[in-house]
């Protein structure tokens, strides 16, 4: 992040942005004659030229392996979550369907001790879609104000270890 | 004659839009903003995972269920992140949680910002 | 195929249960909590009419109202932050 310098396009970074672009374009349009495909390269060449750096954040030399070793390390991540989302919706349901509704919400601080924006967002989402607790706001020094359901699942969040695993995906540098 | 994956799929619609109900339940029953929330998002995402991969298993492969994959893939980004966004916007616009929240750190934190512009 | 009717109909359910809160929610942030709930049935009604009526068409269609609720929660959440939409 940070201000918009005119830099060098980098070609790895282009033909990547380029490439998942068409696939995009080539599921969304399902038709798979010359005219669509051709269409779909020039449109797909044009805004991964110009807008590659959205994509692609450049963190130094090897970035690209360093995204590629991400990815893996997510996908076993992304079932821990699914099965956390599951054990969320149950309780929560548990909770809205009790005759006597066993709330007692509360408004905690929460310190992950991770940086970076990628990082940073996806612990957010994943506070929110896990057991009872809602991310609230980032505030300064990088700290979670969270909403949680019952004090219990605020215990749960700040004994939990979701933030020292997504802090094992992205390695312990910036992304 | 039934086959298996029909089954499958007639469980996930099922257990998908029972998912939705109880969010909408509990967006009538719970008592502040927050709380809804926290029923709304949590029993939205899954219910419509559930669903739309129920509709994935009844189409099979093809670029329909591929287009459906990419529905459920963003409403899973954009659900929580639509909710963080509301759950801010309501406490800067001084929706005030349910009286028994406690502790309210956040309070502090705005009190602090308040006291920062006054000064 | 019934079972997706169902479905459907059990959504348009969930979507009357938030249509009451719209209607009687205290604050303007309880209506749009409500809404965005609405938009989310909408989207699945839109995948399960497409494949009941089997016309693809209708998940183009739910694919653009999933981003376009999206921007709309966004930009209600602004709103509700700083009282304004656009600048």
């Amino acid at each position: 992040m940070g201000l918009p310098v005119k830099r060098k396009k980098d070609l790895v970074a282009v033909s990547l942005t380029f490439v998942a672009l068409y696939l995009y374009w080539v599921v969304l349009s399902g038709i798979l004659d010359v005219v669509h495909l051709s269409l779909g390269i020039l449109s797909a060449l044009l805004v991964a030229y110009f807008f590659s750096d959205l994509l692609m954040q450049r963190t130094g030399r090897g970035y690209v392996s360093a995204t590629i070793t991400r990815v893996f390390r997510f996908v076993p991540y992304l079932f821990w979550l699914l099965c956390q989302i599951v054990r969320a919706n149950i309780d929560v349901v548990k909770i809205i369907l009790d005759p006597k509704l066993p709330i007692s919400p509360c408004i905690i601080k929460f310190d992950p001790g991770l940086s970076g924006d990628v990082p940073l967002t996806l612990l957010a989402n994943s506070i929110t879609l896990t057991p009872g607790t809602l991310t609230l706001d980032i505030g300064s020094e990088r700290s979670y104000y969270v909403h949680c359901l019952t004090q219990h699942h605020g215990e749960e969040l700040l004994a939990g270890e979701m933030h020292l695993r997504v802090g094992a995906v992205f390695g312990g540098d910036d992304a | 004659m039934i086959s298996i994956i029909t089954l499958i799929s007639v469980i996930l619609l099922m257990l998908g839009s029972f998912f939705f109900i109880a969010g909408s339940i509990g967006l009538n029953r719970l008592p502040d903003v927050y709380t809804r929330l926290h029923a709304t998002t949590k029993c939205d995402t899954l219910g419509q995972s559930l669903i739309l991969l129920g509709v994935m298993m009844y189409e099979g492969m093809t670029f329909t269920s591929l287009k459906i994959l990419i529905i459920a893939g963003f409403l899973l980004i954009a659900n929580p992140t639509g909710a963080h966004a509301l759950a801010k916007g309501a406490y800067l616009s001084g929706v005030i949680p349910c009286e028994n929240t406690e502790p309210d750190e956040y309070r502090d934190l705005c009190a602090e910002v308040d006291d920062d512009l006054a000064a | 195929m019934i079972e997706f009717t169902v479905t459907a109909l059990l959504l348009v359910g969930a979507a009357v249960l938030s249509l009451y809160r719209t209607i009687i929610g205290p604050t303007l942030p309880d209506r749009i909590v409500a809404v965005n709930v609405i938009a989310t049935c909408t989207i699945i009604i839109h995948v399960l009419i497409a494949v009941i009526l089997d016309q693809p068409m209708f998940v183009d269609i739910a694919l653009t109202y999933a981003m376009l609720s999206f921007l709309v929660t966004l930009a209600a959440a602004r709103y509700l932050a700083t009282g304004r939409v656009f600048v």
